[in-house]
């Protein structure tokens, strides 16, 4: 088994880390943490339009990349590592693929285009979160696809504010799912979409885990105490260790999960959960050994920890976090009874 | 039947195996249930530095008799005063011209399978004058010859091939020398990627005993607190993601990249790994645990993996010098 990338996914994945370092720095997710939405949100969103990035898992047929899902794992993981504060994973692995298995072709066109911004709410795999529709990014989004009765709705964003969030760049918005336009949309997509979502917060986490290790390397090597680099410390070195490896072992398990939708393997289901277990697992495990490492300066606002930090506590809980995770894989292993982990919505095989 | 040796070369007895087949034959061996593999310390540790330091002579005459398990090869590295600090090590190689070859003086101890085996690979200092890495030569040693005395004693898993092995001026032709008089350092050094990383431990071997615990789990499945339940996922989880990252690793050497020290990630990760899948099958088998069997000796023998083949704590310290770039001192 071939388990890398691809040259296709390389070179995406290349071309985003350089462009997301020029057009998403630090100040760009205070600013949009902060409640506003300044031109160079757009420009940066603009730009993700142009590059194709929305349309990833877009046949070619349709104008898209007709990349699979290992290349939407490496692309996110970019954008996690960048802390992109708009609905990159939303709008990839949901808004797109949804429209375009409706009839609304132009909403579609516009949200490829850049020009419509949406977001998404949809049920997770164990069942967290249902009956509380918070839709996030509801600062930069005009709407969202969200889960109905019925299956999949599309709501407006009312003039109702966001409510207060631990990171500002999250901004939910309630909705009512009953007032939702009913958008007509096969049961087996709509499941696809909710393990795409998954697998794609999972690759988000990881990067977000990764950039905030190599801010607390950047920071140990320089910073001295006792006449001496902190880095140089065992205790230090160890703790960075660990993070290291959370990081590094929960990586192949997002591409390993991406690979199996993208090959519609048996064990799909599966290897979604551990995706996003190991991965909310990591990158809360990174938090706290990086948070440590630095001392107080990372326990401050103005320090760009924070900001990863925070976005890694939200996404963690996401979509089903580890714990829900881990139960429902219990389930598919067979070690508990199967009601326990039904799932949420009526299983369905994956086209 | 040449299985002993899937990824070596035909003519030392091997089947020329890729990686990836290795892998494959790996995880049906320890599927299978397999006895572990006397030869192992020779087949991974020894041969590899064979491969790539020997000369034709040794290469010919060392890797046949291995792989057909006629020589049985144990490590002698660790002495009483040099553990992690292997530099340290005071066991001494004297030369003997007029006999063409070298006299060894010394004790080495924690040599697993020792009591069992007929020969050892050890480091010497063999430049009287010299300290630390420097002046080290890397013997072969015959644990038959004259001046060797092979003490076992009993592990705390009940395996009593572990061994200590004194050497009293024990003779050693010039032949015995591997890789050059005065290099044994860089010699010893330049596989010990290969010991604590990938093919010390593939993955079929956890992914095996996560298969097991699996099934402990369902059969017992009434009486299993909802809380260990989760503790099995996740270290089965972990095998599986052990198992993921050797394969990334093993698509990059296929490709022609090399793991470095990145092999210490791998040495940490599946030493603790056993260690927590043993952890889970006794807290399932509750007062069963005590019986002495496969779990309960697994468990044991699963203490020694974050010491062996290179401390943890020493491994730490490589990954964040080497592969996150921390400061040494």
């Amino acid at each position: 088994m071939y388990f890398g990338l691809g040259d296709d996914g390389v070179v995406l994945r290349d071309l985003l880390r350089d462009l997301l370092k020029e057009k998403c720095p630090p100040a760009l997710i205070r600013q949009v943490a902060s409640g506003s939405v300044p031109a160079a949100a757009a420009d940066l969103w603009r730009t993700l339009a142009e590059v194709g990035v929305f349309a990833t898992l877009l046949d070619e047929a349709h104008g898209g990349l007709g990349l699979t899902e290992t290349a939407m794992v490496a692309v996110l993981e970019e954008t996690g590592y960048a802390g992109v504060p708009l609905p990159t994973t939303e709008t990839v692995a949901v808004v797109v693929p949804l429209l375009s298995g409706s009839a609304r072709s132009d909403l579609l066109d516009s949200v490829l285009s850049g020009r419509v911004i949406l977001s998404c709410w949809l049920d997770s795999v164990t069942g967290h979160g249902r009956g509380e529709p918070l839709v996030p990014y509801g600062a930069v989004a005009t709407g969202a696809l969200v889960a109905t009765a019925g299956g999949v709705g599309l709501v407006d964003f009312a003039s109702t504010g966001p409510e207060r969030t631990v990171d500002g760049v999250r901004s939910l918005i309630r909705v009512d799912p009953s007032s939702a336009t009913p958008l007509d949309i096969d049961p087996a997509g709509i499941r696809r979409a909710v393990l795409r979502a998954t697998v794609g917060v999972s690759a988000e986490l990881v990067g977000l885990a990764r950039r905030m290790l190599d801010i607390a390397v950047d920071y140990v090597k320089t910073r001295e105490q006792f006449g001496a680099p902190v880095g140089s410390f065992q205790a230090v070195k160890h703790h960075l260790a660990n993070a290291l490896i959370a990081v590094e072992f929960a990586r192949p398990a997002v591409l390993k999960a991406g690979y199996s939708l993208a090959t519609g393997d048996p064990d799909t289901e599966r290897d979604v959960s551990m995706a996003k277990a190991m991965a909310s697992e990591a990158a809360l495990t990174v938090v706290k050994l990086t948070l440590q490492c630095q001392g107080a300066i990372a326990y401050t606002t103005e320090y760009d920890h924070q900001l990863f930090a925070k976005r890694a506590w939200a996404l963690a809980a996401a979509w089903g976090g580890a714990t829900a995770h881990r139960q429902r894989l219990a389930g598919l292993l067979g070690l508990v009874a199967r009601s326990d982990s039904r799932p949420v919505q009526a299983e369905s095989a994956l086209s | 039947a040449r299985w002993a040796v899937v990824a070596w070369p035909e003519r030392y007895g091997g089947r020329d195996a890729s990686l990836w087949e290795w892998l494959i034959f790996e995880e049906e061996y320890y599927r299978a249930g397999a006895p572990p593999r006397i030869t192992q310390n020779g087949i991974f540790l020894l041969a590899p530095t064979v491969f790539a330091f020997g000369t034709d002579e040794q290469r010919d005459h060392i890797l046949p008799r291995m792989a057909a398990a006629q020589d049985l090869w144990c490590q002698g590295w660790s002495e009483p005063g040099a553990g992690s600090d292997l530099a340290s090590l005071r066991s001494r190689a004297v030369r003997d011209a007029a006999e063409g070859g070298w006299r060894l003086t010394g004790h080495k101890t924690w040599t697993t399978r020792g009591a069992f085996c007929t020969h050892l690979f050890g480091l010497f200092r063999s430049d009287p004058g010299s300290e630390r890495h420097r002046g080290l030569t890397y013997f072969l040693v015959p644990l038959d010859a004259p001046g060797v005395t092979v003490r076992g004693f009993q592990r705390l898993d009940g395996d009593d091939g572990f061994a200590e092995v004194f050497l009293d001026e024990v003779f050693v032709p010039d032949s015995a020398v591997l890789g050059g008089v005065g290099k044994g350092w860089q010699v010893a050094m330049a596989t010990t990627g290969s010991e604590r990383g990938l093919t010390l431990r593939s993955p079929g071997r956890f992914l095996t005993v996560a298969e097991r615990l699996i099934a402990l789990a369902r059969q017992r499945s009434e009486s299993v607190p909802p809380a260990v339940l989760d503790w099995i996922v996740g270290r089965w989880m972990q095998a599986q993601a052990y198992h993921l990252f050797t394969l990334q690793q093993v698509t990059r050497i296929a490709a022609g990249g090399e793991i470095g020290a990145e092999s210490s990630l791998n040495k940490i990760f599946w030493s603790e790994l056993d260690i927590g899948l043993h952890e889970a099958a006794l807290e399932v088998l509750g007062p069963l645990g005590e019986l002495d069997d496969q779990w309960s000796r697994g468990f044991m023998f699963s203490l020694a993996g974050p010491i062996y083949a290179g401390t943890n704590e020493i491994q730490r310290n490589i990954v964040a010098e080497r592969l996150l770039g921390l400061p040494r001192k």
